[in-house]
């Protein structure tokens, strides 16, 4: 009996440690997470000092499109929810519904990034590029970061999904989807910030 | 009892309850700022305060709903990580303003 105590014992310890090298990671990666937090704080900061510095050229209220705005805030949002969804079905270890709800996310801030393409490209064409005046590169910056994180976002997704499709939801996957979640829901807090701080505050 | 306290506060492990509500109070405070600018019915105060709000609060129900934030994950550190993060970050983004806000009123009396 004692030394089926012990197995078992032996058993848990192994798979506490594994558990714990496993939340480890995600933990750091929530720290890094943190540090990308302090990144955008900066560059808000920065926006919020130039916000109204237009330089004689168009303002936030000319320029900005809310309904626009409206669609591409849902996209993010309608994501941030199928990522969730995903990470269920990763608990239920179904790997074909975990690829699907992964190919939604995908398709749906791919489209968020295609937004903000045309946007960005809207801009540029009408001649209130990030050189126009200091409010105008702050707003690239700060939306042009945003989107860049969701980019690679995007290109971390494909990846996680050609190593769930070729090594299955292995320990090693569960964690690198789990940092990825994070990664994605984090970056639907940042884009509560700029579409309120930068598109809201910027109309009114 | 400590293997029963990690099945269920582990980062990723909600239900798909707190996902759906999660969802749905996301939407409603993402579409009534968006409505509350639009109609221009509210003057610019009201606004200011309601976006900014409301913003704070679909953060906190993100946190909460979507990214599981709570005191016992990782015995705290998240959370404890998290709150040293908006400090930083308040003293960051505040004292930015406050500074550029002064530098700018002392430049005009010059003139």
């Amino acid at each position: 009996m004692s030394s089926e105590v012990m197995s078992n014992h032996a058993a848990h310890a192994e798979e506490h440690e594994h558990h714990e090298s496993g939340s480890n990671t995600v933990f750091g990666f929530w720290v890094y997470l943190m540090t990308d937090c302090v990144l955008f704080a900066t560059i808000f900061a920065t926006y919020a000092v130039l916000s109204n510095s237009f330089a004689g050229g168009p303002t936030g209220e000319e320029l900005f499109e809310l309904p626009f705005v409206l669609v591409e805030t849902f996209l993010l949002l309608i994501s941030s929810f199928t990522y969730g969804l995903a990470m269920l079905a990763l608990n239920k270890g179904n790997k074909s519904q975990v690829l699907t709800w992964l190919v939604a996310t995908f398709l749906l801030g791919a489209g968020f990034i295609g937004m903000e393409i045309y946007e960005f490209h809207h801009l540029i064409v009408e001649g209130a590029g990030p050189d126009r005046s200091a409010f105008l590169s702050a707003f690239f910056t700060l939306v042009g970061t945003h989107g860049l994180h969701v980019t690679l976002g995007l290109i971390w997704m494909i990846v996680l999904m050609v190593q769930v499709m070729t090594k299955g939801l292995t320990a090693t996957n569960n964690t690198r989807l789990m940092c990825l979640s994070l990664f994605w829901h984090f970056l639907d807090v940042i884009w509560i910030c700029v579409f309120t701080i930068v598109y809201l505050m910027g109309v009114m | 009892m400590k293997i029963g306290q990690t099945g269920g506060t582990e980062p990723g492990h909600g239900s798909l309850k707190s996902y759906i509500v999660g969802f749905i109070l996301s939407v409603i405070l993402t579409v009534i700022p968006f409505w509350m600018v639009m109609t221009s019915a509210f003057s610019k105060p009201v606004l200011l305060v309601s976006i900014l709000v409301l913003a704070v609060v679909q953060i906190f129900v993100q946190l909460v709903y979507f990214l599981h934030m709570n005191r016992t994950s990782e015995e705290g550190w998240n959370l404890i990580s998290l709150i040293f993060t908006v400090i930083i970050v308040a003293i960051l983004v505040l004292g930015s303003l406050w500074v550029m806000f002064h530098l700018n009123h002392n430049v005009m009396m010059g003139h």
